[in-house]
C-alpha cells in the first residue's frame, strides 16, 4: 500500500516548485499559477490524511472546500491581473509600483 | 512492488516533472499547458488516495474552469506578456534565480526533515483508525456518505462557502468592468 509519507513527500515537492514560481518569476500568470500548485499540494495533503476518516469524511470535505476557494481566488485574481494590464500595459510585478493617482 | 504503488510512482513523477517543466519554461502559453498536465496527475494521485469523488471535481473544476480563466488572462493581455519572458536570461541557473532556487531547496529540506521526523503513518489517530475499521477501503463507495455529511455535519462552512464564492465572483465583475462609466 501508498503509505502517508509517500504523499507528504510528493506535496512538499510540489510545494517547493509553487514556492520557486512565485519567488523568481516575472510575471503575474506564472506567479499565479505557482500559487495553484500550493494550494493543489495543501490539497493532496488533505486528500492523503482523509482516507483515514471515513465516517465523518472531513479530509475530502475540505479537500472539496479548498478546491471552490481555490477558483474564487483565481476569478479576482484574474480581474486584477486584467485591470493591471489595463492600466500599465505590463503585468510584471516588479513595474507595479505606483498607486492610482 | 505491487501494482498500485507503481501506478502512485508513475503518477507523482509526471506530476512532478511537468511542474518542474512549468516553472522553467521560458513560453508561457507552453508553462500554461503543462501546468494541465500536473493536474491530471494529480487527479490520478487522489484517486490513488481513494477520493475519487475530489478526484472528478479537481478535473471538472481546475481542467475544466481554473486553466481556461487563465488562457483568458494570457490572450488577453496581450504581446507585452510574452516580451517579459523572452527578455528573462536563456540559462536556467541564472545570478537572478539563484536566490529563489535557493530558498525552494532549502526549505524542501526542512519540509522533508518535518515528514520524516512527523512519522505520520504511526500517529496515534491513524493507528486508532485503522484498529477502528475507520480506514476507507478500496471497495468502499463514499460519494453518499460525502453527500449526507455535506448536507448534515458540515451545513455551515458549505454555505459561508457559497456565499465567499457569490461575493468572489460579484468582485471580479465589478473589478474587470469598464471604467468611466461608474
Amino acid at each position: 500500500m501508498i503509505t502517508l509519507t509517500d504523499f507528504l513527500v510528493v506535496s512538499a515537492v510540489l510545494f517547493c516548485i509553487g514556492l520557486y514560481m512565485i519567488v523568481s518569476k516575472r510575471n503575474a500568470i506564472q506567479i499565479l499559477i505557482g500559487i495553484e500548485l500550493i494550494l493543489n499540494a495543501a490539497i493532496l495533503n488533505l486528500v492523503a490524511f482523509g482516507k483515514y476518516d471515513k465516517v465523518n469524511n472531513s479530509g475530502q470535505i475540505f479537500a472539496l472546500f479548498a478546491i471552490v476557494l481555490a477558483a474564487a481566488t483565481t476569478a479576482v485574481a484574474l480581474a486584477i491581473i486584467l485591470n493591471v494590464y489595463r492600466r500599465y500595459k505590463t503585468i510584471d510585478p516588479n513595474d507595479i509600483n505606483k498607486l492610482r493617482d | 512492488m505491487t501494482l498500485v504503488r507503481v501506478l502512485f510512482y508513475f503518477l507523482s513523477f509526471i506530476a512532478i516533472v511537468s511542474a518542474l517543466y512549468a516553472a522553467s519554461s521560458k513560453n508561457l502559453v507552453r508553462s500554461i499547458f503543462v501546468f494541465f498536465v500536473t493536474l491530471f496527475a494529480l487527479a490520478g494521485l487522489y484517486v490513488l488516495a481513494l477520493a475519487d469523488f475530489v478526484a472528478v471535481t479537481q478535473i471538472v473544476i481546475y481542467v475544466g474552469g481554473i486553466l481556461v480563466l487563465i488562457l483568458f488572462a494570457f490572450m488577453l493581455s496581450g504581446k507585452e506578456t510574452l516580451n517579459v519572458i523572452k527578455q528573462q536570461n536563456s540559462r536556467i541557473i541564472s545570478l537572478k534565480t539563484l536566490p529563489a532556487i535557493l530558498l525552494a531547496a532549502l526549505f524542501f529540506i526542512v519540509l522533508l526533515n518535518v515528514v520524516l521526523k512527523a512519522d505520520a503513518d504511526n500517529l496515534p489517530w491513524i493507528r486508532e483508525s485503522i484498529s477502528l475499521k475507520n480506514e476507507i477501503t478500496p471497495n468502499a463507495i463514499m460519494i453518499d456518505n460525502i453527500g449526507v455529511n455535506l448536507m448534515t455535519r458540515y451545513l455551515l462552512p458549505f454555505e459561508a462557502i457559497s456565499i465567499l464564492l457569490l461575493m468572489a465572483l460579484v468582485g471580479a465583475a465589478h473589478l474587470s468592468r469598464k471604467e468611466g462609466k461608474a
